[in-house]
């Protein structure tokens, strides 16, 4: 199996029309260690220097810190930097029907399937429809082995859904998704997710980033990447699965992970309140650099 | 079933038909513990009885016993209903029920420490996992949090009803901030204040005790390890439901009574935004819902929650109760999987059954709930803002169809329970005693490593005959709840506190937070202006209203001008001068509630301030100001109406100054109310000069003569002046004499001795912004030269008094502003959140 390397650099900058007097935060920016994943030289550099600051992890086991700046200022920056090194994951064809797995997860017991059950619910920022369980079923036919069926989902949102900034906002919620069918990496992992869960599935929110490559005979530009999002499918005896819907793949060895919950409010990369302020601008900026690629085979 | 009389003096009673009567047997006979009641009751008297009775309504409406109502017209404030007669628990029925209440509370805190713990209740299928993960009032963040036992849940409620076969049942937990028990103690006072015999013959039991042990519970979690002893009851705000029981029970427990944004979080540990700066907390005594409790962690578009609170509940900073994430415990789908939670949990069968109930997610409980509707209640799983229960007993087969529909959509959503008859109780209607339904509250609060049950309750009253429905949103009244005839051998009270320490002597409790300060300056100012108003009013009315004096004063529209324009042109003396426009004018200005600067705009600016800081003002005061509301929402139809109308809520307002000055300790909060009221009487009477003298007018006797009267120095300058009326001696007595404590020069002496006394300030201090700007005015008055100021120029103006007012006019505002920047500013949150792709992608 092949593996690749990535240097990333993620730098938040918010700039205050007043002064803040102080500001509390939880980010989750740091990569999270999985069995596909490792990382190192990882730092966390904030300006001002917090008075506070605890790592810890959180209910999902994503590595998550907290900080408190409590001088008053008016603009606020934070960096993360870590290299990470992926390792391609292949997965098996076939697995159990989806309604096998739907019936293991409403009689859950066993650690592994009441895990994944905690992912079967509506959540704050995704919710349960008959219409979204209908946009699945075309998928989803009776028997079908669940990764099959998810995949054929994930090329249908793929196809039948326009990548558009401008088409939704942090707010915007699924059900506005399903009718506009527009919308950005967010959006469509939302819908997935909620498709699938509708149908009794449990499916994760997963946080990270992708590598982007430039268009042919275009220098890389500083800071052009994106924080990314995408899915994953509880897939027994597979496990989990990831499928990025915005770009129609099995995720493998092109994403780095940051963080899994139950949707984006569990795991966005920052998330603060300030008091005081006035305005606010949000610049952010990520850079998502291959190293080296060494491939092995097996 | 035969009516029962001679029950009380002269009350007859007929108890329903098949149900269950608190009172009366199934064969006319009285119940245990009745009796006494019922033969003290007749030994009192009826007129004695209803003598009382009118006291006692008339107290409670003037204490200000109110329960908001979300969304109604009458919504905010609406009075407390209290039934006189009480309920009765007789003490052999009592033992048992509070044995059951005990098991049952211990079993929701196991179960709560479980759920956000090592979750053994999923990991044996004793609850689904939709009950848990599927809950949205399950917060992930909360779990694993370090919370001391004792404060999981510290407070817990259970309703109890029963079943027309007079089996108690439990109707529904409140676990996450219960509501209830600030008004069943409310409702003890009111009671026993009204038949004090009735309460010795028939051995009540005194409900102290159960407030002792929450409070000693608390001191002891404050004291133990964490940074402060300090306690404060932390509340949603005066516009929440229960506003007044967080007030009355936060100054019966002794604690601060605060909102969100009087707590901040530094260096991970929790603080109390004071005046003197900010002081530690330990314990937080909570009626805010747990997901708004912080922003950071939780609901983020919570504007009422501590930021960072969960990271410092999480070090082990501060304690929180009842324990974050305790509002799980509140599904009513829990109840069906309780009695095998408990042989789980507690190797014991649950001792007072829940009323049955049915989670219409497993098959074969849907089944039977389609099946069954006709006599079930349907409930949401997931308790929200704005659900209420379904009685299906009563719908017709289309509303029954409509559910049917809706349940099968979404079973997991519902919840079924048996619709319970309840039993009835006595009440009084008018002269009448009539069976009415009840659903009794009881409490329990921990005291050391048990719980202990408060010996009365809350009994809710539905409002009309036959309706099954009693919660406080639906308008239900409510009754004391007396446990009498103790049984025998009494188990030792677990309420009994052997000693008490010594408590040490303190002069301090003046513990003010800068928001409470701020409410206090404001109240002290509105109260000035309405008093200010007040006064002008009353004369505009004496002068139009004065015999003999044809047409209208010249003088009444320049002093309504005053009161927010429109009456007079400055310039040019015109205005409308018609009687018939003044008294309009007059009457808006009094009961009018659209009127701009209008009295009745004031007072409900007065009674919101007020109402905020519910807790720093005194039970007599309190009364004082709601006979002041009561009072300003009269609407007198005449000018001579007015007058008296006036004339009352002057005497008001000199009750009020008068219980202040006498009764409030001097503490910052009297100091920012006196600080307001000064400075809203120097801005008054600038005001009223500016108006009326800064130009000559051919009236100006007139004129004169009604500032003298409107500033109550009529006779004061008569004993000085007896030759008559002129402008120089007014204005040295209105403006420049520091004894008349009407003038400017008086109010401002006095802010700049309470500016000496703020926190944080020394005679060494050098002056900050605010003290300059006072200095400022200060010497501008004293140093004023009368004569030059009462010059008249071209167009008749007095240049030097209109340019020494139009300086006050910038520095008395001034100085409000920067005490309010320095003390008493509040910055709003606001969330951030940043770093996701909305930033092109391929």
């Amino acid at each position: 199996m092949s593996s690749a390397r990535y240097s990333v650099r993620h730098q938040t900058r918010y700039s205050y029309s007043d002064a803040v007097a102080n500001s509390y935060n939880r980010i989750h920016c740091q990569p999270r260690a999985c069995p596909w994943q490792s990382f190192s030289q990882a730092r966390l550099s904030v300006d001002p220097e917090p008075e506070f600051l605890a790592r810890q992890t959180d209910f999902f086991g994503n590595p998550v810190s907290f900080f408190t700046v409590q001088e008053p200022h008016r603009e606020l920056t934070v960096t993360v930097m870590f290299e990470a090194e992926v390792k391609a994951r292949a997965y098996s064809e076939g697995g159990e029907s989806w309604e096998a797995v739907v019936e293991r997860l409403s009689g859950a017991r066993d650690p592994e399937s009441l895990e994944a059950s905690g992912f079967r619910f509506a959540s704050g920022w995704v919710e349960l429809s008959p219409e979204l369980a209908q946009f699945a079923a075309a998928s989803f036919s009776p028997g079908r082995p669940v990764l099959e069926a998810a995949g054929d989902l994930r090329a249908r949102i793929h196809r039948e859904f326009t990548f558009d900034p401008e088409a939704t906002t942090i707010a915007t919620p699924v059900r506005e998704v399903l009718r506009t069918r527009r919308g950005v990496c967010q959006d469509f992992a939302h819908l997935f997710i909620g498709a699938l869960r509708s149908l009794g599935l449990a499916c994760r929110y997963v946080s990270g980033y992708i590598l982007t490559v430039p268009p042919p005979g275009q220098e890389r530009l500083q800071g052009a990447d994106a924080s990314h999002a995408w899915i994953s499918v509880w897939a027994p005896p597979l496990g989990w699965v990831d499928l990025d819907p915005t770009n129609n793949m099995i995720v493998s060895d092109q994403h780095v992970t940051l963080a899994w919950g139950r949707d984006f409010h569990d795991v966005s990369p920052m998330r603060g309140v300030v008091v005081g302020g006035g305005t606010q601008v949000v610049r952010v900026g990520v850079d998502v650099v291959p190293l080296s690629t060494r491939g092995t085979s097996e | 079933m035969s009516t029962l009389h001679g029950i009380g003096p002269g009350l007859s009673y007929r108890p329903g038909e098949s149900s269950y009567d608190e009172m009366v047997d199934a064969e006319g006979h009285l119940r245990p513990g009745w009796d006494t009641f019922l033969r003290a009751l007749e030994k009192l008297g009826s007129d004695q009885l209803s003598r009382r009775w009118e006291q006692v309504r008339q107290l409670i409406r003037e204490n200000g016993v109110t329960f908001n109502v979300y969304g109604a017209d009458d919504g905010m404030d609406r009075p407390w209903h209290l039934d006189p007669f009480p309920m009765l628990v007789g003490g052999a029925e009592w033992a048992r029920i509070e044995s059951g209440l005990r098991q049952r509370a211990r079993l929701l805190e196991l179960l709560m420490e479980d759920v956000y713990g090592n979750q053994h209740c999923l990991k044996e299928g004793l609850l689904p996992p939709d009950l848990v993960h599927g809950h949205p009032g399950y917060l992930r963040p909360c779990h694993g949090l370090p919370i001391p036992p004792e404060c999981r849940l510290l407070l817990h409620a259970v309703d109890l009803a029963r079943t027309s076969e007079g089996e108690l049942m439990v109707l529904r937990d409140r676990a996450e901030a219960p509501a209830g028990c600030g008004y069943a103690l409310e409702n003890r006072l009111a009671v026993s204040r009204m038949m004090p015999e009735l309460m010795r013959s028939t051995q009540v039991e005194k409900l102290a005790s159960f407030f002792g042990a929450m409070r000693d519970t608390l001191g002891e979690l404050a004291q133990r390890a964490f940074t402060s002893p300090r306690v404060v009851f932390l509340t949603p705000g005066p516009a929440n439901q229960t506003f007044f029981e967080h007030a009355y029970l936060a100054q019966y427990l002794g604690y601060t009574l605060v909102q969100g944004d009087d707590l901040t979080v530094r260096d991970n540990r929790v603080y109390l935004k004071l005046l003197e700066g900010l002081q530690p907390v330990g314990v937080i005594l909570r009626r805010l819902r747990d997901d708004f409790c912080d922003p950071l962690e939780l609901r983020s578009d919570s504007v009422i929650g501590v930021p960072g609170l969960v990271q410092a509940v999480r070090a082990g900073n501060v304690v929180v109760a009842n324990g974050l994430g305790s509002s799980w415990l509140e599904t009513p789908a829990l109840s069906a999987f309780l009695p095998r939670l408990c042989r789980e949990f507690l190797d014991q069968d649950l001792a007072i059954p829940s009323v049955p109930t049915w989670w219409c997610g497993e098959p074969e409980s849907l089944a039977y709930v389609l099946e069954n509707l006709d006599h079930l209640v349907i409930k949401r799983t997931f308790p929200g803002i704005g659900h209420s229960a379904a009685f299906l007993g009563e719908a017709k087969a289309k509303t029954r169809q409509a559910w049917r529909e809706e349940i099968l959509k979404n079973p997991t959503a519902y919840v079924a329970q048996e619709q319970l008859k309840l039993s009835t109780a006595p009440t009084l209607q008018g002269e009448l005693l009539e069976p009415r339904r009840i659903i009794m509250r009881t409490f329990l609060t921990r005291r050391g490593d048990d719980f202990v049950v408060m010996p009365g309750a809350l009994t809710l009253v539905s409002r009309e005959e036959g309706s099954l429905v009693a919660t406080l949103q639906r308008g239900a009244g409510s009754k004391d709840t007396w446990i009498v005839e103790p049984s025998g051998e009494a188990a030792p009270n677990p309420l009994s506190h052997p000693e008490r320490p010594i408590i040490e002597l303190s002069r301090g409790g003046g513990d003010i937070p800068s928001r409470s300060a701020d409410n206090l300056f404001w109240l002290g100012r509105y109260l000035e202006r309405a008093e200010g108003l007040s006064r002008l009013l009353r004369n505009c009315i004496t002068r139009l209203d004065e015999q003999g004096r044809p047409g209208t004063p010249l003088e009444t529209p320049v002093l309504l001008s005053l009161a927010g324009g429109g009456a007079h042109d400055p310039r040019t003396h015109r205005g409308v001068v018609d009687r018939a426009t003044c008294r309009a004018r007059i009457l808006a200005l009094i009961s009018d509630p659209r009127a701009d600067g209008g009295l009745r705009a004031i007072t409900e600016h007065l009674q919101r301030n007020s109402g905020s800081v519910r807790d720093r003002i005194s039970g007599e005061c309190w009364r004082v100001i709601t006979h002041l509301f009561e009072m300003s929402r009269r609407v007198p139809g005449t000018l001579r109406e007015s007058q008296g109308h006036l004339e009352e809520l002057l005497m008001g307002f000199a009750a009020f100054s008068g219980l202040i000055g006498e009764n409030m300790t001097r503490s910052h909060g009297w100091r920012f109310l006196e600080m307001g009221r000064r400075l809203e009487r120097a801005v008054g009477m600038a005001g009223l000069l500016r108006r009326t003298l800064s130009t000559e007018l051919p009236f100006e006797d007139a004129i004169l003569e009604a500032i003298l009267e409107i500033a109550d120095a009529t006779r004061t300058y008569r004993r000085r002046y007896p030759a008559g009326l002129q402008v120089a001696p007014v204005l040295d007595l209105l403006l420049a004499d520091e004894s008349n404590p009407r003038s400017v020069a008086y109010q401002l002496v006095l802010m700049q001795f309470h500016f000496q006394h703020l926190p944080g300030r020394s005679q060494l201090s050098l002056p900050n912004p605010e003290e300059r700007l006072l200095l400022s005015a200060v010497s501008r008055v004293k140093l004023a030269d009368i004569s030059e100021l009462v010059l008249v120029g071209e167009t008749r103006r007095r240049p030097h008094l209109v340019g020494l007012l139009r300086h006050l006019g910038r520095e008395l505002p001034g100085i409000s502003d920067h005490l309010a920047r320095k003390y008493l500013t509040h910055l709003t949150l606001k969330s951030q959140s940043a770093g996701f792709g909305r930033e092109a992608l391929p």
